[in-house]
């Protein structure tokens, strides 16, 4: 059988004291086995961020337990995790400095780790991400939403990670562009055995590239189900089956219950 | 068809940078009336620039040139800067697609909605807290009075959406750009979000630009879609008809959809080619 690359059990983490306190992530628990790619779907504010923030350890007063290869997690970050673990942000603009090029970005993590040859891995990694040459130079301001995703992409790919953490990768690009993303993830992960954890809104997008997917309200996993699975009847949960058919399209008339909203 | 609100013709937009020029927008004309106009195309075609240089606001390096860009009677090309920070937010407002970098980080985000609503209407602190209030309940905020106290960096990725489409809306503008305004958002959100804009376009006469990427969306919710392709607009057609559009950019668009009904190992992707850039 194949070993669990992350495992995640009774993950809690609350912001703030007192009155003030919000209890965003409720006893969280599932496992990504190794090369698998794992889906993370549910309501905005639902904290799946979180769940990534946690595992890539950017919060650090979490509660529970966190395995990545079999390895407890400390709340520290240590050097191999920073290299091994990469996250790809839903917010683009908040991950590049605004005042480095894009050759910088991409510079400066193999500089930290201590990685050669880095012209000729900055071309290619641009080149697979579908941006030429041209693009080395320019600012984030300098590009478009698709664009500085892509970059933040690369520069998530650049340190050949073993899991990556991707947070709405896709959602800033259009269908063509995110074709081609979505291939080359799928690719690398024949490739290289990457295991991902992927959050996203879109179905189709989780359907396409997870095998199994976790659904998530309130801080809450209400169900993991495989992806083969969304299309048919197979949801058990109102709120997931609710997720599906919403999705199929946008129609005024279909109300949404409110019960099932606000469950 | 209705009054027009906005007419655009042959808009064009270049960047220098360091002697080089980017061609970002080449050609566009189109009109706006009372109804939700979509902008679809690749990632840097052009559709947020177009929406930008609307309400002029680009870098210096952007030079925005057009036969004519007007908004009813005013010529958005010619007016003074006095004139469009009067247009800019009250009369037509634009939703950016990067919320988090267009809010103010260091102030809480209902402070920032309130202050949008004070800055076009007389009314006091309280009252305009409490229409703050109404709007982020309207935009399906679950817990309004602890958002909010939120800074911009507290907030999930669709609540920072959600934010910004309530501080767009609450001046009450006569045109909205909403730039991806809905793609952080999960499908029952979006699903309110929307109608709470398609309210808006019926009751109050409003006019909507809503550029997006998302083909399943737009063909449902917009009434007629511009598709943009290296700067121009490729082909205009009515939402309804997308299935049937026959540039073979869009075709090629339509194909590369994931779908969770018919899973495929690999997605098509688009040849691109040369003759589209002239066609
Ligand atoms: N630094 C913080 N301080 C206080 N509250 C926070 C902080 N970060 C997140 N939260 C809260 O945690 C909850 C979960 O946020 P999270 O970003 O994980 O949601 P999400 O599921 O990713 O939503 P979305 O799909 O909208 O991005 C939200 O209510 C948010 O306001
Ligand atoms: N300040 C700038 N300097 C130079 N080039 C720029 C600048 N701003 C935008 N561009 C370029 O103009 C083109 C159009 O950008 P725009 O942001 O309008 O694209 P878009 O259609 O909105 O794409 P996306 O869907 O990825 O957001 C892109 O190639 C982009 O790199
Ligand atoms: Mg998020
Ligand atoms: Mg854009």
């Amino acid at each position: 059988m194949t070993p669990n690359m992350i495992e995640i059990e009774k993950l809690n983490l609350t912001f703030g004291h007192g009155p003030q306190a919000n209890h965003v992530l409720r006893d969280v628990s599932f496992a990504v086995k190794d090369g698998e790619s794992f889906g993370l779907v549910g309501e905005s504010g639902s904290g799946k961020t979180t769940v990534l923030r946690c595992l890539a350890g950017q919060y650090t007063h979490w509660s529970g337990e966190m395995r990545i290869d079999g390895k407890a997690l400390e709340h520290k970050l240590d050097r191999a995790r920073c290299r091994h673990v990469q996250m790809v942000f839903q917010d683009p603009y908040g991950s590049l400095h605004p005042r480095h090029t894009v050759e910088t970005a991409l510079t400066e993590p193999m500089a930290i780790h201590g990685i050669g040859e880095r012209q000729e891995r900055i071309g290619s990694i641009l080149a697979k991400v579908g941006l030429n040459d041209s693009y080395r130079f320019r600012y984030p301001h300098q590009l478009s939403g698709g664009q500085r995703q892509r970059v933040a992409i690369a520069r998530a790919l650049i340190l050949e990670p073993r899991i990556l953490l991707l947070d709405e990768p896709t959602s800033a690009l259009d269908v063509s562009v995110q074709a081609e993303i979505l291939n080359l993830l799928a690719d690398l992960r024949q490739r290289d055995g990457l295991t991902y954890l992927l959050v996203t809104h879109d179905l189709g997008v989780v359907a396409h590239l997870c095998d199994r997917v976790a659904v998530m309200q309130q801080g809450e996993i209400l169900e993991t189900l495989a992806t083969s699975d969304l299309a048919g009847s197979s949801p058990k949960n109102a709120y997931t089956r609710m997720l599906v058919d919403a999705s199929r399209e946008y129609s005024r008339k279909q109300e949404i219950p409110e019960t099932v909203l606000l469950a | 068809m209705s009054e027009i609100k906005l007419q655009v013709e042959d808009l064009r937009v270049q960047f220098l940078n360091d002697g080089r020029i980017t061609d970002a927008v080449r050609n566009v004309s189109f009109n706006l009336g009372q109804e939700k106009l979509a902008i679809v195309g690749e990632s840097g075609s052009g559709k947020s620039t177009v929406g930008r240089s609307l309400l002029r606001l680009h870098p210096a390096s952007a030079k925005v040139t057009a036969k004519q860009m007007r908004f009813g009677e005013i010529d958005l090309l010619g007016i003074p800067e006095k004139a469009m920070q009067q247009i800019r937010g009250q009369r037509i407002s634009m939703i950016m697609q990067d919320p988090k970098y267009s809010l103010n980080p260091v102030m809480r985000v209902g402070e920032q909605i309130a202050e949008a609503y004070l800055a076009h209407h007389k009314a006091s602190k309280a009252e305009a807290a409490e229409r703050v209030l109404d709007m982020l309940e309207k935009v399906r905020i679950r817990d309004p009075q602890r958002v909010y106290q939120l800074y911009p960096h507290e907030v999930s990725g669709g609540m920072g959406q959600r934010i910004m489409i309530a501080m767009m809306m609450i001046p009450e503008p006569e045109i909205i750009i909403a730039d991806e305004p809905t793609s952080a958002l999960d499908v029952s959100v979006r699903q309110q979000v929307l109608s709470v804009l398609d309210d808006l376009v019926g009751q109050r006469n409003l006019g909507l630009i809503f550029i997006s990427h998302d083909l399943n969306l737009v063909r449902t919710f917009c009434d007629r879609v511009l598709v943009m392709y290296a700067g121009r607009v490729v082909e205009s057609i009515a939402a309804a008809d997308l299935d049937h559009a026959q540039h073979p950019y869009t075709r090629g668009l339509l194909a590369a959809l994931p779908s969770i009904d018919h899973r495929r190992d690999r997605l098509p992707v688009l040849q691109r080619d040369p003759a589209w850039l002239t066609a």
